[in-house]
């Protein structure tokens, strides 16, 4: 199944793919199937009133609009969570008719001296997708299409290579929640974090939580560095508890049911860096009233980019941190009553 | 004035409210109907409609008075092999003002700010050229008192000179003074009065949106600090120290709804109370984010001038803030309408 999710194409804004092939994965293990205006898709399991326990992943990944398209056939575009360091050369593959394409180089023959040391900006790339005049491209492209990255995932022991593990990972964990256990909660794939967090205020407006996990992945921090600073977290040293980062302080006594339950079942886990990034926790712990929300991540190498890496035993320690904190956060009535 | 003092050495950034939160409990018990924390930490404290006869009126106008209770403050990001933290902010912090301040977390630990003194070393530093040290030996020793995580206030007392008050912390312990005073003060009032202690507002206004949410008031007033341009060589500003309290009009995310902001120049005249007329080009407060909750409330700010605000030392005139209690006080006995 991570192989799927990682392949499918469904960038912010353009996630029908994405959110088909988790309907129909999950439509028989669930209660009550949601696909609200924004296109977020919002299952119940169980009966889920008390607490009301409310689980996210987002389905949309980082990749390319298609802005405008020259004399030529060539396609200008902008660009959704990604840098001009990660994307020059890279295959491509864009709109509904999966198109394939590369963003254009040149070579290093025609570089001018200035041009080999300094990196473009996006407005001076281009898509090429092999045709020679603006009316082949219009036959194949439109304004306004989504593209990504063209990768195809492998797998080598414990270790996954793919695109997309931001966040198809979290996906794939709550899609698991929902088919291996009896758990009573909600579970939603949202639309647009990548472009600002945007599905998940939505979400939580319509489910009112009690608490919420935000299922997410996070850059994991394997540089080199000359200071004596140590790097984290990492790959392969289990999932990563969120104390705080630019969208939310997590609720206090969330994280230290994430802490008390690895704890208890010798799960290890990691703290992420503070106040590095965003994810769907952000809105989701300010809507209404207010709900207790938390964010517990996998670890991945080179997020945002054509390829990441990550390891399945980080993914199978999530789900089980998931399965026994939410158990324990039944029970714990302070908590939500 | 003890009790302002004792407002402002307490601990409370953002997101770690717990013991300023207790301390203002106890000082308001007695001065509201009930009391009541939400799920992000807000205290919204209730009192009803109350008249010389005791005849109260169907519905009532509800009225929300905010003030916050976080501070600006550090999170340990990480821990070095001699014991060294290193950290970022949480909040507005400049760093070239907090080199050799002294901090406290939350368990009592007290560090002092270091900076890096290598000749590359940027002038002035970046946040992550200084360290925290908390006369740690080692790692393993740092270790024993603070985590990666942990959030640390700064540590300096409250002096009160010529009528002056410097704090760390005046932004926006005094405003939670100026409520605390105004709830013990008020005999009769026509409206309902929820006056809200916020949490989180130096990290993006969050916890006054969650609190007027669940208030719904039809009116609002948020009293915070501003900034004055009455020292050397200042950027210009129209506020000064001593000239009374600052009726907000505008500032960088905020106009404030001229039926109140008129009204509080009413109560100014009426009371006799030297004001000035306050617009500030950067920074907000969490009227901001009330004004647009649900259907929109008619929202303004009363401001406390304040020299070197997000610096260990602000300082604000205790003339001023005798002006904020008595408009406070005109705006919960008769109301805004």
């Amino acid at each position: 199944m991570l192989k799927e999710l990682s392949e499918l194409v469904g960038v912010s804004g353009g996630e029908r793919k994405i959110r088909e092939f988790i309907r129909n994965k999950i439509e028989q293990d669930v209660d009550e199937i949601i696909e609200d205006p924004y296109g977020n898709l919002i299952v119940r399991k169980g009966d889920a009133k008390k607490p009301k326990i409310l689980l996210t992943a987002h389905m949309d990944e980082v990749g390319f609009m298609i802005v405008g398209i020259e004399k030529k056939g060539l396609l200008k575009f902008s660009t959704i969570g990604v840098l001009p360091q990660v994307i020059l050369a890279k295959r491509v593959i864009i709109g509904d008719k999966s198109v394939n394409g590369v963003i254009g180089t040149k070579p290093i023959h025609q570089m001018k001296e200035d041009e080999k040391t300094k990196l473009p900006e996006v407005k001076n790339l281009f898509i090429d997708i092999g045709v020679s005049s603006k009316d082949e491209a219009e036959k194949l492209i439109q304004v306004g299409d989504l593209g990504t990255f063209d990768t195809k995932y492998r797998e080598d022991g414990d270790t996954i290579f793919g695109k997309a593990f931001d966040d198809r990972i979290g996906c794939h964990i709550l899609i698991h929640l929902l088919k291996h256990t009896d758990l009573p909660m909600h579970c939603a794939f949202t639309v647009q974090e990548e472009a600002g967090l945007r599905g998940a205020g939505i979400v939580a407006f319509r489910v009112r939580p009690d608490i919420a996990f935000a299922v997410d992945t996070t850059a994991s921090g394997e540089w080199p560095s000359d200071k004596d600073i140590p790097q984290y977290p990492q790959i392969g040293k289990g999932p990563v508890i969120t104390v705080a980062d630019r969208s939310i302080i997590c609720d206090k006594q969330l994280v230290s049911l994430l802490q008390a339950t690895a704890r208890e079942q010798n799960i290890p886990y990691q703290l992420k860096k503070p106040m590095i990034g965003g994810t769907d926790a952000g809105p989701i712990h300010i809507s209404r009233k207010g709900v207790r929300t938390a964010a517990l991540q996998t670890p991945a190498r080179y997020i945002h980019s054509p390829l990441s890496i990550a390891s399945k035993k980080d993914i199978e320690l999530g789900i089980k941190l998931l399965a026994c904190s939410i158990e324990k956060a039944r029970k714990e009535e302070s908590l939500w009553n | 004035m003890e009790l302002a003092k004792k407002l402002c050495n307490a601990y409370g950034p953002s997101g770690r409210e717990d013991k300023i939160r207790k301390m203002i409990e106890s000082e308001i018990g007695n001065s509201c109907q009930r009391m009541e924390v939400d799920r992000l930490g807000n205290l919204i404290a209730y009192v009803p409609a109350k008249s010389k006869d005791g005849v109260k009126e169907e519905k009532n106008t509800r009225i929300m008075v905010c003030a916050h209770m976080d501070e600006i403050g550090l999170i340990v990001t990480h821990i070095d092999k001699k014991g060294f933290l290193r950290f970022t902010n949480i909040g507005g912090l400049l760093p070239e003002r907090i080199v050799n301040q002294r901090i406290i977390f939350e368990n009592g630990t007290i560090g002092f700010i270091g900076v890096e003194t290598k000749p590359e070393t940027p002038k002035p530093p970046r946040i992550d050229n200084l360290f925290i040290d908390i006369s740690a030996q080692d790692r393993k020793e740092a270790e024993d008192k603070v985590g990666i995580g942990d959030i640390a206030s700064f540590h300096q007392q409250a002096v009160i000179i010529n009528n002056r008050m410097t704090s760390k912390a005046l932004d926006d312990r005094i405003g939670c003074y100026c409520l605390i005073e105004t709830m013990k003060l008020l005999k009769e009032n026509k409206n309902d009065l929820y006056f809200v202690f916020t949490v989180q507002e130096e990290v993006g206004l969050r916890g006054a949106r969650t609190g007027a949410y669940g208030i719904a008031p039809d009116y609002a007033i948020a009293v915070d600090v501003t900034v004055t341009g009455d020292t050397p060589e200042c950027r210009k500003m129209d506020v000064g120290l001593g000239k009374g309290p600052a009726i907000k009009v505008k500032d960088a995310l905020f106009l404030a709804s001229p039926i109140v902001k008129n009204k509080l120049v009413a109560y100014a005249k009426e009371t006799d109370t030297a004001y000035q007329l306050e617009i500030l080009e950067r920074g907000t407060t969490d009227a901001a984010v009330v004004q647009i909750i649900k259907e929109g409330v008619l929202s303004g700010v009363l401001s406390i001038p304040t020299r070197y605000i997000h610096s260990t030392n602000e300082m604000c005139d205790l003339g001023d803030v005798e002006g904020i209690i008595k408009l406070l006080l005109s705006v919960c006995e008769k109301g805004l309408s």
